[in-house]
């Protein structure tokens, strides 16, 4: 099974949210990740989520939404087309011995400490899903303590097009 | 001009030609009730149960072609409307249901009579909402009402908390401007093309017509393409009236009861033209089996209908009426006589079945068979969901649209006679007759008190055999005879039940009397219940078992 994004223009109104969701949740598709937030224009909200499914069932899924009344837009995004991105905060064990070799991970992956205690670091990374998968296998070793991660945002290339 | 919530509510019912409405009220719409009080503009028929109300607006909506609306109030009063909504929702029937909710400051805390109706019935409606602002009221009611008729109808929830009633905003006219939602009614042109070219080069096309039909009212038009090519068609349950029965091509309903002949009219066809319907699993059974042989047109006024439980080769997303009515007058006239005369000899071949009473017995399908006889198809027929709906699909002989009414979709017991209450609201000038069985009649039985307070002369057929007689028949069939709590044991006394309400009831036990009983309930001015005791094992046949296909039909 492929993994989709699904960028989806809706109005900015209360429960749009729930009403995306409950959709995808009573039709049995699986979301893998779920964003929104405001765009250029204040009553117009951007939902990016990635769902895990074939061909025939990504269509549905987007008819699917396309149906509800408050969704203005559908399209599915083109992975190696578009920009994508997630920001994650991981915050991982580290001793002193292995606090610089932590550092020395986060900064390949441009990431930035963003709290530090005793036992632990706090690393804060922006990337594609590659990077975040990246980062998050090699702080794996030392033992992940929590982890936040905001779900994937992407927009289309623009600048190979226009 | 200044109205409060509660009266602009009833204003954009009237202004949108609304003039019946099924309720009953509580303590967080007591505004809306006030607003009612002594208003000349609108009918308010109380019921005596909000599932009651809603079937009956539903039931009103099917009959009309109007917009069905019900009040409710907060809490039970709203969940009480939950099946309803479902019911309407599975069916695409336009209703418009208004609750009242606590007063805005005591949402969220658990209040007396607080459920989150609008999280409730997200699922179960084409749309809802919950009126924060009374300004936005006028608004919201046009945006509701227009959503609900349009496009593939639908029901539409709107949740008002009490305070909003109350309050005061300025009431004008308001424009329904929605940019996302825009139904497309015309169709794809080139895609009509194609289906004619497809229908003109098929040689043994079948028309698969479901509720669509009724809902744009493509009735002529269906017949039209039917005759003009020598097409048969099949009927979805939700179709049933859209072509009259008489007409040598239709072939009656198709699926898990259909008739052997339209279930072989599909297995057979190189050519499936389905329109307003959606490959119900009560329709296919094993989807891959059906129509396994044909190139298949969908014509559907919503997208997501089309390759959904399907692949379709020519798909229109458009209105059944206009696109219907294209393809009708540019399809070439055809006899295609060998495919005509094959479906006629299979007509000939498997006619609708049972085994005739030995005089001492009544069978059910043949009290179906016996209001025929007396009504002559000039009736609207409610029903309600069992073997009895299926009796009444297979024998009744129906002459007209939106004289069949039955709750396809969800299935709900209980749904025939507040439908019929509806129905006979909406259309006093026909007879109104609701086929049911002791276990639906049973699930809104106290609806008789409505019937008999607003004196409707509807004419209730009880089809009774003690049993939850579908699921009773499927545990004859395929679990040895266990009948697991299907058996209701020994009826009440229908009769008496019906005159502690005020109406008139008959019981009928033997073969020779129903006949006259049906004539006798007909001339009697209000209420009738006529109890058939029927034979009490009785089966539905044909039947197709769920996914399976006209190779493992039992007959």
């Amino acid at each position: 099974m492929e993994r989709r994004t699904l960028s989806i223009l809706v109005r900015n109104h209360p429960g749009v949210l729930s009403h995306i969701a409950g959709l995808f949740a009573r039709r049995a598709y699986n979301i893998e990740s779920i964003a929104a937030g405001i765009t250029e224009k204040p009553d117009v909200t951007r939902i990016t989520i990635v769902v895990k499914g074939d061909e025939r069932v990504i269509e549905q899924v987007v008819k699917q939404v396309r149906k509800l009344i408050d969704v203005i837009k559908v399209v599915e995004l083109d992975y190696a087309d578009s920009v994508t991105r997630e920001l994650a905060i991981i915050t991982v064990n580290c001793s002193k011995e292995t606090r610089g070799e932590i550092i020395e991970i986060s900064d390949v992956f441009n990431g930035t400490i963003v709290d530090m205690s005793e036992k632990t670091l706090t690393v804060q990374v922006v990337g594609n899903e590659r990077q975040i998968k990246g980062i998050i296998k090699l702080l794996s070793f030392f033992g992940i303590e929590e982890m936040a991660r905001t779900g994937l945002i992407a927009l289309p290339y623009r600048s190979t097009r226009d | 001009m200044k109205k409060n919530g509660a009266s602009i509510i009833i204003e954009s019912l009237i202004q949108n030609g609304v003039n019946t409405v099924f309720g009953y009220p509580g303590g967080a719409n007591i505004p809306i009730y006030d607003a009612l009080y002594g208003h000349q503009g609108i009918r308010h028929i109380l019921t005596r149960h909000e599932q009651g109300a809603i079937h009956a607006a539903d039931g009103f909506a099917r009959a009309t072609g109007k917009l069905g609306v019900v009040f409710a109030t907060s809490g039970p009063g709203a969940t009480n409307l939950v099946t309803g909504l479902a019911n309407a929702y599975m069916d695409s029937v336009p209703l418009v249901a208004i609750t009242g909710q606590v007063p805005t400051h005591m949402i969220g805390n658990d209040s007396f009579q607080e459920a989150d109706i609008y999280g409730i019935t997200v699922p179960i409606t084409k749309y809802n909402y919950l009126v924060k602002d009374v300004s936005k009221m006028g608004q919201i009611m046009a945006e509701a009402i227009h959503i609900a008729t349009t496009g593939r109808p639908g029901p539409v929830l709107i949740d008002v908390p009490k305070d909003i009633q109350d309050m005061s905003a300025v009431y004008g006219k308001y424009d329904v401007r929605l940019p996302s939602y825009k139904p497309n009614v015309k169709g794809n042109t080139m895609q009509i093309n194609e289906a004619i070219k497809a229908i003109d080069t098929a040689r043994r096309p079948v028309i698969y017509a479901g509720g669509g039909i009724i809902t744009s009212s493509a009735v002529k038009e269906l017949v039209s393409l039917s005759r003009k090519g020598n097409i048969p068609v099949v009927l979805t349950l939700m179709a049933l009236g859209s072509m009259p029965s008489e007409e040598d091509l239709n072939l009656g309903m198709v699926g898990m009861h259909g008739t052997k002949y339209a279930n072989l009219a599909v297995r057979e066809c190189d050519l499936l033209i389905a329109v307003g319907a959606r490959f119900d699993d009560r329709v296919t059974g094993n989807p891959d089996n059906f129509a396994q042989d044909a190139k298949i047109i969908h014509i559907d006024i919503d997208p997501a209908e089309i390759g959904k439980i399907k692949q379709v080769e020519i798909p229109i997303v458009g209105d059944a009426k206009t696109v219907l009515g294209i393809i009708a007058e540019k399809v070439k006239s055809q006899p295609r006589k060998e495919w005509v005369e094959k479906i006629k000899k299979y007509k000939k071949d498997y006619p609708l079945k049972y085994k005739h009473s030995d005089k001492k017995v009544i069978k059910p399908q043949q009290v179906i068979e016996a209001v025929n006889d007396v009504i002559d198809g000039d009736a609207i027929f409610v029903t309600d969901v069992g073997q009895h709906q299926m009796w009444a699909a297979q024998y009744l002989k129906l002459k007209e649209s939106r004289t069949f009414i039955s709750s396809g979709g969800l299935g709900t017991m209980g749904f025939g006679f507040p439908a019929s209450i509806g129905a006979v609201i909406g259309r006093p000038d026909k007879t109104v007759i609701n086929i049911t069985g002791d276990g639906s009649f049973q699930m809104t039985i106290q609806e008789m008190a409505t019937a008999a307070h607003y004196k409707l002369p509807i004419k209730v057929v009880l089809i009774n055999n003690g049993f939850l007689g579908m699921v009773r028949q499927w545990q004859q069939l395929f679990l040895g005879k266990r009948y697991s709590y299907t058996d209701l044991g020994e009826s009440p006394d229908f009769v008496k039940i019906a005159e502690g309400y005020g109406v008139k009831g008959i019981k009928i036990e033997k073969p020779d009397e129903v006949k006259p009983a049906i004539e006798k309930a007909l001339k009697h001015d209000g209420m009738v219940l006529l109890d058939f005791r029927v034979e009490r094992e009785e089966n539905v046949m044909p039947m197709i078992p769920a996914g399976g296909s006209i190779e493992t039909i039992m007959e």
